[in-house]
């Protein structure tokens, strides 16, 4: 059997599964959408910082630029809830285009221009001079395409879509490449690579996964700020899920989600002290000790982890 | 092993700066298929700039390059691979991350159009990297990295090889095997340039040799004529050699 057809069959149809009937047997759907979000969201910093090392310290402008990329089009378009979310995914795509410019950068300095990039786009939409646009600082009500129920299922199709496009990453020469441009990106073109095409290919998936996922968001809370959208929160959390994990692999970053976000829930509300105490030493222990996630536990042994 | 009369690479008068400092002055020679031509010089004199230059990883600031008779200054060095350029670097570097069959996989993959690739095993075989394959590059020792690199570059099936202190570190049976190597892929017709401070192994290995000082040929023609040249003396030892 094919690497792929595994990777499919024991990795992604379960997930999806287990997403697609936890609804009817727990009562929470709220969380349920949210871990669903940020499985498609550290699938999306896993695309770019995973594969081509580049972090993404202001993802949550992709994230925050598809929400009102929904917004504008329901409230001035009355557009279906459905178009609206491709449209979110094409604002994400358009803003990735935007800053292209940013992947001549590299390291911190690629982290920094990126957050800062965000921000300009979280005041651009909350400027109350464009009010008559995105409703400025006072908010969206989208009550509407209002439908949680569509909207899960719809982020379900997108957790799908992600993480079968970082299962073809995982087992295509085209993923083989862009580890290859994030190792060396000499040696990279040597070999005869397009190193700049790879590098905006890769960017632009991951702008479109945290677009998409802005947009079904905008349709699930439908009444929401720009703070929070483009709260900083999504781009750390997804960011800190996917290297928990450990990054440039399918399954890393869904175990990030699942016991980080996990604990976040478990103890995050109730003793937010001590998630604030446990979380912090996860992350110093995990940086000391496994700076390739919880599955370098696994490829140190030469265990392969898909 | 009869090079050919018609230059597959043609430099001529090139010219390359980096801020004050002029690191090719008007560089001007030829190599031809089938044939294994050196660089030597002192350091700083230019050969790994030259190397640099054409294979895309800059561009030159004056003169001109032309391989196949077209001219290639400033052409991406992803086009230069498919059009028949390949090297290697002076300090290797392979996808430390990626197992060694997955650091030559993106080569053949990626690095040449048209025409059957190279058969993988069979390569990592021929450059001794077999029993290595599934290890990632990182793992292996420097002349190791070095095959790889030379690997990585054969994958592309280059008609112009460029070779950066491929020799340098090897032990004196590496050195010899290497040799060997590196003649029968000229004898298949492929055209080398060697960048070598070794002199016994660019004696063994080439057909002809380049002597560069300050960014500019000096001497041309057999490396055992080049040794008697007073300025080729005067620059590998200084002045008072060369009476």
């Amino acid at each position: 059997m094919p690497n792929a057809v595994k990777h499919v069959l024991f990795i992604l149809v379960p997930l999806i599964a287990v997403f697609a009937v936890l609804p009817g047997l727990y009562q929470n759907h709220l969380l349920l959408f949210n871990f669903v979000t940020f499985l498609i969201l550290a699938q999306g910093v896993n695309i770019i910082y995973g594969f081509t090392g580049y972090l993404p310290f202001g993802y949550v402008g992709f994230f925050g630029a598809g929400a009102y990329g929904f917004a504008v089009l329901v409230m001035h378009y009355q557009s279906p809830a459905l178009v609206a979310v491709l449209a979110a995914g094409l604002v994400g795509v358009l803003l990735g285009l935007l800053l292209t410019p940013l992947l001549r950068l590299s390291g911190a300095y690629f982290a920094i221009a990126n957050l800062a990039a965000s921000l300009a786009v979280l005041h651009l939409v909350a400027n109350p001079a464009l009010e008559g646009i995105t409703k400025g600082p006072y908010g969206v009500s989208l009550t509407g395409t209002f439908n949680p129920s569509h909207a899960y299922y719809a982020a379900l199709v997108v957790l799908t879509l992600t993480v079968g496009g970082v299962v073809f990453l995982k087992n295509s020469s085209f993923g083989l490449a862009l580890q290859a441009v994030r190792e060396d990106s000499v040696s990279a073109s040597m070999a005869g690579v397009n190193v700049v095409k790879m590098r905006i290919a890769a960017w632009l998936a991951s702008a479109l996964v945290a677009g998409l996922a802005g947009g079904i968001y905008a349709w699930y809370v439908s009444v929401f700020y720009p703070d929070n959208v483009f709260s900083g929160e999504f781009s750390i959390f997804a960011i800190v899920f996917a290297l928990f994990g450990g990054v440039a692999t399918i399954s890393g970053p869904i175990i990030g989600v699942l016991i980080l976000y996990g604990v976040y829930n478990l103890i995050g509300f109730t003793t937010p002290q001590y998630f604030q105490l446990i979380y912090g030493l996860l992350i110093m222990g995990l940086v000391l000790f496994l700076p390739a996630g919880l599955v370098s536990l696994a490829t140190r042994r030469g265990w392969h982890v898909p | 092993m009869s090079p050919d009369t018609k230059p597959i690479l043609s430099v001529h008068k090139l010219v390359k700066r980096f801020g004050g400092f002029v690191a090719l002055d008007g560089l001007s020679f030829h190599a031809a298929p089938g044939e294994v031509l050196g660089l030597v010089g002192p350091n700083g004199s230019g050969k790994t700039t030259a190397i640099n230059v054409i294979s895309g990883l800059y561009a030159p600031d004056g003169g001109e390059v032309a391989f196949d008779g077209a001219s290639i200054g400033g052409v991406a060095s992803h086009k230069l691979v498919h059009r028949g350029i390949n090297r290697t670097f002076q300090v290797p570097k392979p996808f430390m991350s990626l197992t060694v069959r997955e650091n030559v996989r993106v080569a053949l993959a990626y690095g040449h159009i048209g025409g059957a690739p190279p058969a993988l095993d069979a390569l990592l075989d021929e450059y001794r990297l077999a029993s290595v394959a599934d290890r990632p590059a990182a793992d292996l020792n420097s002349a190791q990295q070095k095959m790889l690199d030379l690997v990585r570059a054969l994958a592309t099936r280059p008609r112009l090889l460029l070779l950066d202190e491929l020799a340098a570190g090897l032990n004196p049976a590496e050195l010899d095997w290497i040799a060997e190597r590196i003649k029968q892929l000229a004898a298949g017709g492929m055209s080398i340039i060697v960048v070598e401070h070794l002199m016994g192994f660019i004696e063994h290995i080439t057909d002809r040799v380049i002597v560069l000082n300050a960014g500019r040929e000096i001497f041309e023609g057999k490396l055992a004529a080049a040794v008697k040249e007073p300025q080729v003396i005067e620059v590998f030892l200084g002045g008072e050699h060369a009476a």
